[in-house]
């Protein structure tokens, strides 16, 4: 086969990350062959504004293609699915039937929207969001003006669809396991202001609920069944409960993956089964599994936009270098998120905060800066409508700055410290933590 | 044309929006409104929308690689 005689570097994954990883190869002067391999028949396109703009009618999906900032040279291998894996030989296989053979492989497959798997999950009325495809075909579902909206989970995506739904004027039910909006990523808390923001907006917020089944009438949804006993009627819903990564055939292949996403060592190496990188496979992204020396080298996976190019440009780095000269990848997670008319932005990973102290503003004017801590650390600040503050405690957490901060600034007599109320964590498999528990980029 | 903001990086000091007031535009107290896909013969206002950022948020696709490399 020719394509032997060529062997190079092949990214799988069409997306921020796998565009902006090829890139930083050829920044870093990599002029071999260059094989980009995506499963959606799109160029690389922008995913935050999905969820937002392009469901709100002020984007077309079409216009959220990226830019490239460099010039690729490269062979797109798009609408195509990898389906195997050859550690020995190097090669991948494609669902069509071709072979691509690699001297490295950079992983960059990103993660998919859990589907609804209960009762109802065949019915038409059904939506998720997390593909260009998703986001104009919801988009299209909701120009149609549908009687309810049923939004299942109050994650980003979740209160950000709500948020749109409620300013096109549609009746609209949100249903979270959760007792507030967001509990999981900013801690109830800091939630409720969203929960406040529904009631106002005339969403129906249904806490600490569960959607039991989805029920139909000539395959089209028209009912969901609560846990709480009652029932919803509604013509059209949408699954909001974070994502999944598939990674059959990196599992299948002897690397340590699963639905969590690849594992890899500090390098951006996969790992196999045996725990030991490949020395010629790496990740990043939203699939990328690694150990995180910003917090004690917990395996993290990172769902946002900041990692994806970050962590592809890192990786990209190592894999231009010996094996011997490795750097470790160190990422703080940040992430945006508009809604309701407020602009949320995080640093750091709030995740298993025991404390919260509002160091700017007050909750009650949805306006301020709250910062978390963690056994006595600063580990993550959040900003509502605060943006500016934000970067100056970026370095506190790098540094693990003490919490409480030192109370005594002049425009603030005194920083309460309030329970974030955080709920339990949920069974996760292996020592693992998401910090992003529902979908797309952000 | 195409271009992308990086909102981790973003502050809402709105130059942009001065800039370019058609392409960017701010909704609330700092949510940054944008057109990712601008027309071509915007591209001088786009790169001073730019140059006019004070974190430097803005990308741009470079003219030159706006009909290359296509998949």
């Amino acid at each position: 086969m020719s394509d032997m005689e060529t062997a190079g570097i092949v990214v799988v994954g069409g997306s921020l990350a796998g565009l902006r990883g090829a890139e930083a190869l050829r920044n870093g002067g990599y002029t071999g062959p260059l094989t980009i391999v995506g499963d959606e028949p799109y160029p690389p396109y922008d995913r935050p504004p999905l969820s937002k703009h392009v469901l709100a009618g002020a984007l077309d999906a079409a216009s959220t293609e990226l830019p490239r900032l460099v010039r690729l040279n490269a062979r797109w291998r798009l609408g195509q699915t990898v389906v195997a894996l050859d550690r020995i030989a190097r090669v991948i296989g494609l669902a069509d039937g071709s072979a691509i053979p690699f001297q490295s492989l950079l992983v960059a497959t990103g993660a998919q929207a859990r589907r609804w798997t209960r009762a109802g999950s065949e019915l038409a009325g059904v939506f998720t969001i997390r593909t260009r495809d998703d986001a104009a075909a919801l988009r299209s579902a909701l120009a149609s003006v549908p009687a309810r909206v049923l939004i299942i989970g109050g994650g980003l995506i979740g209160c950000e669809t709500a948020s749109c739904c409620s300013d096109l004027g549609l009746p609209t039910t949100l249903v979270d396991s959760n007792p507030a909006p967001l509990s999981r990523v900013l801690g109830a808390t800091v939630g409720n202001v969203i929960a406040g923001c529904m009631m106002d907006a005339g969403v129906d917020f249904r806490a600490s609920t569960h959607v039991d089944a989805l029920e139909g009438a000539f395959g089209k949804v028209v009912r969901a069944r609560l846990s709480d006993g009652s029932a919803i009627e509604t013509d059209l819903v949408v699954v909001a409960l974070g994502a999944v990564r598939e990674t059959g055939w990196l599992s299948r292949a002897g690397l340590l993956a699963d639905s969590g996403g690849l594992t890899c060592d500090s390098a951006c190496r996969a790992l196999n089964v045996e725990g030991q990188p490949d020395l010629n496979i790496f990740a990043a992204g939203d699939v990328a599994r690694w150990p995180n020396a910003h917090y004690g080298d917990r395996l993290m996976t990172v769902e946002h936009w900041g990692n994806a190019i970050e962590q592809a440009e890192h990786a990209a780095r190592n894999i231009l270098s010996d094996p011997s000269d490795q750097n470790a990848y160190r990422h703080l997670p940040a992430f945006w998120s508009s809604q309701f008319g407020i602009n949320i932005k995080t640093v750091g990973s709030a995740e298993g905060a025991e404390a919260a102290a509002i160091t700017q503003g007050s909750l009650s004017s949805r306006r301020f800066l709250a910062v978390y801590g963690r056994e006595g650390h600063t580990v993550a600040a959040v900003s509502f409508d605060e943006a500016r503050w934000l970067p100056s405690y970026a370095r506190r957490i790098e540094i693990k700055a003490t919490f409480p901060p030192v109370p005594g600034a002049i425009d603030q007599e005194r920083v309460d410290v309030v329970d974030p109320g955080f709920p339990a964590p949920r069974e996760l498999a292996g020592a693992t933590s998401s910090v992003r528990q529902e979908a797309a980029h952000a | 044309m195409r271009i992308v903001v990086d909102l981790n990086r973003c502050q809402g000091y709105a130059q942009c929006c001065y800039a370019a007031p058609e392409h960017f535009e701010l909704r609330g107290h700092e949510i940054l409104f944008y057109d990712p896909a601008p027309p071509e013969r915007e591209r001088a206002r786009i790169e001073r929308a730019q140059q006019a950022c004070p974190v430097r948020a803005i990308s741009i696709e470079p003219a030159d690689l706006a009909e290359q490399d296509e998949p």
